[in-house]
Order: structure tokens, then sequence, then C-alpha cells
């Protein structure tokens, strides 16, 4: 990984205290990046960033519209713009993993909130941000962390895969419209981790057949490089 | 004029009021906006989001509530969210106009008061017992959060429905740096970007600290509008540089992108990238030097916004266009509808630089030309 590619990033990660997401925040500390990071235990937030000085801990729920706003002020303030905004918390639905046709109405709205509506949001709230970097000739990005669930019809994953499938097209849709503008758009399947997440919902499988989350994590740095969707700082360049 | 009194940023029957090089004046619906602009024009925006600037508490000394309105800082740097000048009022809420607050209660400098789990130190009173400047104690990271949490948008009695974040952001809202919203940016949607891209009209930002516009006492507005830091970015000075050279004009959404440009060209043409503090004050002595047209929300005579545009037009366009905006029920405040001004006192290619004029035919195309006079 050219890690110099990092240095100065300014990057929002959404559960940035468990999983992947504490991966992704680690390791982007690690190279360089400005780093914020969502998630919703406060007391999470303050340890995570205790361990990792210079990262910014935000408490909030992307699920929830009154935090949208409140998130995204911190991010923009606390990190002074915003190069690239990472999708990464995420719910199950209900757990254990149950038929759709066992699944509540409200189980599935609840999962559309945190897996698509929250995205969604908070990309808009960031959209003044992100298009300011691409007009500074900044790296301007939003990263959506999908699944395989999104594409294959995972039977008892009803509610994650709908809600997957669907961020994952909105991915796409992002791309086609803020492209001319600048701001890319992209969502990524990370494979399947060793993480809380997992465990939740196959609680027998075998940790060494899975992937560790840093590992995960320096994959999909790599592919943001080779993709090109980050952009050498304009410092760097000069 | 009437004010507008729903927090909805870009109402379907929205109005535009046109004033062309001639000083003639032509009514549009705002959705028309991308019409009256040319390709190799550029329209410039205040990318600032708005600030939680209202905070209510208790004054430690007297145990009496009071609502603190944040109203300056000395930059926009991220780490500088210690001190600010701050506007106070007794208790109540916005429901009652300002001009009907209590006082608040007496301030002196070391005063501790405390907003919500915000907690700051009055610093000093600024030549007015209402207008002081205070520290937050406290972690930078927790100072941010604390007014993201217990803030909310200062807002006017003309608006009856408490205001959300998302009420006061821009759709291009970034840094959150704004007191009050710059309003006139409600007009941007993403599709209007769209249509501007598409006609060859380019669009760049700037971010300013857009101040407080009233406080309900005589004696602060007089002093309104207070400094207000910004930042210029390079790529806007560029696309500025380009403008010039191909002879488009240079559209302020806006009167503080207009306090922005005109303060960081110091008398050029071309106004220097990077940070500045806006301190002058714009009205008819002024000759603009950047700006050649403003979009803006209406302003009401009196007001510091609508004495800027003196720096635009003769009194007597402005009489017309004051007269124009009451007659046909234009509504005001930062909900209301919009005007677009020419600079007339600078005609196209009398300035140094400035290119020929060019026949500007899309100005009148598909409108009813009302001519006021």
């Amino acid at each position: 990984m050219t890690r110099s590619s990092f240095h100065g990033l300014r990057v929002a990660i959404t559960g940035g205290t468990s999983g992947l997401g504490l991966a992704l925040v680690r390791a982007l500390h690690a190279a360089g990046a400005q780093v914020a990071f969502v998630a919703r235990d406060t007391a999470h937030v303050a340890r995570t960033a205790a361990a990792l000085p210079g990262t910014h801990g935000i408490a909030g729920d992307v699920s929830r519209k009154d935090d949208i706003h409140r998130i995204a002020l911190q991010i923009n303030a606390t990190l002074g713009g915003l190069d690239l905004l990472i999708h990464n918390a995420s719910t199950l639905g209900p757990t254990p993993l149950k038929l759709l046709a066992d699944t509540e109405c409200e189980e599935l709205e609840a999962a559309l909130a945190t897996n698509l509506v929250g995205p969604f949001r908070l990309t808009k709230a960031l959209l003044g941000a992100l298009s300011a970097s691409a007009r500074d000739g900044r790296t301007a990005c939003v990263l959506h962390i999908s699944s395989d669930a999104a594409v294959t019809p995972y039977a008892r994953w009803g509610a994650y895969g709908a809600s997957k499938a669907a961020l994952q097209h909105l991915a796409r849709i992002w791309d086609e419209e803020l492209r001319e503008h600048g701001v890319r758009s992209i969502a990524l399947d990370p494979g399947d981790m060793d993480t809380p997440m997992h465990a939740a919902a196959i609680p027998d499988a075998d940790p060494a057949t899975l992937k560790r989350p840093a590992d995960a994590a320096r994959e999909i740095l790599e592919r943001l490089l080779a993709e090109r969707l980050i952009a050498p700082l304009p410092e760097a360049a000069a | 004029m009437k004010p507008a009194q729903h927090p909805v940023q870009r109402p379907r029957d929205a109005k535009l009021l046109v004033v062309d090089e001639q000083g003639r004046l032509a009514h549009a619906r705002r959705a028309q906006l991308a019409d009256f602009f040319a390709p190799g024009d550029l329209v410039i925006a205040n990318d600032a989001a708005t600030l939680p600037a209202s905070l209510h508490g208790v004054h430690a000394r007297s145990g009496q509530a009071l609502e603190v309105r944040l109203a300056g800082r000395h930059s926009l740097r991220v780490d500088d969210v210690r001190a600010f000048s701050a506007i106070a009022f007794g208790a109540g809420d916005h429901r009652t106009r300002t001009e009907d607050r209590t006082a608040p209660p007496a301030l002196r400098a070391g005063d501790s008061l405390q907003l919500g789990p915000l907690h700051a130190t009055v610093l000093r009173t600024l030549g007015h017992p209402r207008l002081i400047e205070l520290r937050f104690e406290g972690e930078i990271d927790a100072i941010w959060a604390g007014l993201a949490r217990h803030g909310k948008p200062i807002q006017y009695a003309h608006v009856r429905e408490p205001l959300a974040l998302w009420d006061v952001w821009t759709p291009v809202a970034a840094l959150p740096v704004a007191f009050e919203p710059p309003s006139a940016g409600f007009v941007l949607d993403w599709s209007l970007l769209q249509a501007l891209r598409e006609r060859g009209i380019g669009f760049a930002t700037l971010t300013h600290a857009a101040g407080i516009s009233s406080t309900g006492d005589a004696a602060l507005d007089a002093r309104l509008p207070f400094d207000e830091p910004y930042h210029i970015p390079a790529s806007t000075v560029r696309a500025i540089e380009r403008t010039r050279a191909a002879g488009g004009q240079v559209i302020a959404v806006g009167t503080t992108v207009t306090r922005a440009l005109e303060h960081a060209a110091a008398g050029g043409r071309v106004p220097r990238a990077g940070d500045g503090i806006a301190d002058q004050r714009i009205g008819a002595h002024t000759r603009l030097q950047v700006v050649d047209a403003l979009l803006s929300g209406t302003h009401e005579p009196g007001s510091s916004h609508h004495e800027l545009l003196r720096a635009f037009m003769p009194d007597d366009v402005l009489s017309r266009i004051d007269d124009a905006l009451e007659q046909q029920g234009y509504l005001t405040h930062e909900f209301g509808d919009s005007v677009l001004v020419r600079d007339l006192f600078t005609p196209a290619g009398a300035g140094a630089g400035r290119d020929p004029p060019r026949t500007r035919g899309t100005v009148t195309r598909g409108l009813s030309l009302e001519c006021a006079h």
C-alpha cells in the first residue's frame, strides 16, 4: 500500500469502534490520515479515541434522523472538511437470523434505517464538504461497505440482504449523478470476516476460515488506490 | 414585505426579480434562474454550514436563565472554537420578537455560564451590556459535540416552527462556521448545479462565517455586520481568473460572498486566495471590483443587507425595486424570494480588463418584462 497516499486525507468512518470499521480507523490513522469515526456507544467511542490519539470520536446513531446533521457537523468541524466517507455501520436485522416470512415489518424497517437510509442521509449532509474537496482537486469519495448477501439471495438473510442490495444500487446511482461534480461513489464487499457481526449471524463458524478485519481493511484501501479513487494531495503533487 | 413563515428552502412558487444592465425590472420564477446566466459566467456561493448558535442555559452567579447567540469568532480554524463573541438574551425563546425579549442578567467578566453540557466563562463585555466575549472550557472535540447536541439554529419570531439544522444548511453546506444561514444559497440544488455545468457556467465556493442579521437592539444592530472571517480556495480564485479572461461575469450568491470577494481583492480585480477577516461595510460609497452581479434574498430598507445593494445601483433603481417587491407580494427574510441585480455602476466594458458588453438575450426571453417607470 502506498501509505503516503493517505497522509493528510480527511476520512470519516461510521461503525468505527469494532470489526472492519475499527480496522479501517486503525489502518488509516497509521497511514497518516485524519480520521473521525462514529459509533453509538459513547464509552466505546471515548475508549477508541483515547487508544488512537489524534482521531476524533463522535457518538451518534446513523439510523436516527436527528443525529445525522449533528454527526455531519462534527465531522466537518473536527476534520476541517471531508475527502473520504466510509459507510461501514451496519445491522444484521433480527438475530438469530429469520426467514423473511417470520421477519417483522418493523425489523425490516430498522435494517433499512441503519443500512440504507442512514448512509443516504449522511452522504447528503456531507455532500457540500465532499464537493468542495473535489473542486480543490482533492479526493472526494464515498465508500459503501457491502456484502455478497447484496447479490446472492441467502435464505434467512432477507432484511440484511435486501438492505445491502439497495445500498449497493444507491452507491451506483450516486456515482452516476455525482461523477460530473468530481465526487465518486463505490460499494465494496470485504468478504466474510471474523467480526462480532459475523459471530452474531453464524455463531458456530470457525474463525480460522474467516478473514481478519485488518486484512480486509488493507485490501479495501488498496482497492481504492487501484481504482484511482484516492487522489494525490495537492500539496504532495506540487 | 411579508416575511416567509415556512422553512422551505426552495418553494415551487418562489419568485425572482431580475434587474438588467439598464436597470429594467423583470419578474420571473426562480426555477428559471439558470436562464439568466451566460456560458462563461461564474456563480460563487458561500458553502458555510450554519452552526446551532443559540444556546440556552443558566447564569451561575444570579441563577437566572439566559440565551446566548454566538455571533463572531476570530478565525475559521477548526481548533479555534473556544472564544466567541455572543449576544445575550434573558429568559424566553424565539417565539418572542427579539425586540420584546427580556434583558439578560447583568454579565461581568469571570461569570460562569452553564449552557447544557457546555461550560463557558464571560471574558468581557464588548461595549454593550448584551454583547460579550465568552470562552468555552474543555477539549475541542467535546466543545463541538456540545454545540452539536445542545445548540439550536438561531431563528426569529416570523418562523413559528422550531428550525432544525437541515432547515438552515444549504445543499452545499460544508464547514459549520455561519451563525445564521447564508440563505441566498437556499436557491441552489444539485439539479441547478447540473444545469449550470451543462450550459458552461462555472460554479465555485468560498467559506464565509455569515453573522447575525439582527439583534432586536437598535444600538447593536447599528454595529452590524460584525467582522466575519472567510476562506477563499485557490481553485475559486483560478476560476475567477478564467472568467475574467473569457469576459464572463462573476455572480455572487449572497451578500456574504460579495463581502468576502471584495475584501480579498483589496481594490484589485482578482481576490487573493486564503484566509481573511471581512471588516468593511459595503454601501453607496463602495465601488465593486470583483462582483458583477448579486443573487440575493429580498431585504428591507434599513438593514445592512439592503445597504449593500446601494453598491450595485443608484438609489432611484433601488427604490423602484423596493416598490416592485412590495407591490408584487414578494416574501422576505431567510426563506423568502430572490433578486438578481447587476452592478449598474460598472457597465460591462467600462471596467479595466473587462470585455465588451455581450448581448444577453437570455435575460428577457420568455419573461413578462415589466418596466416599473
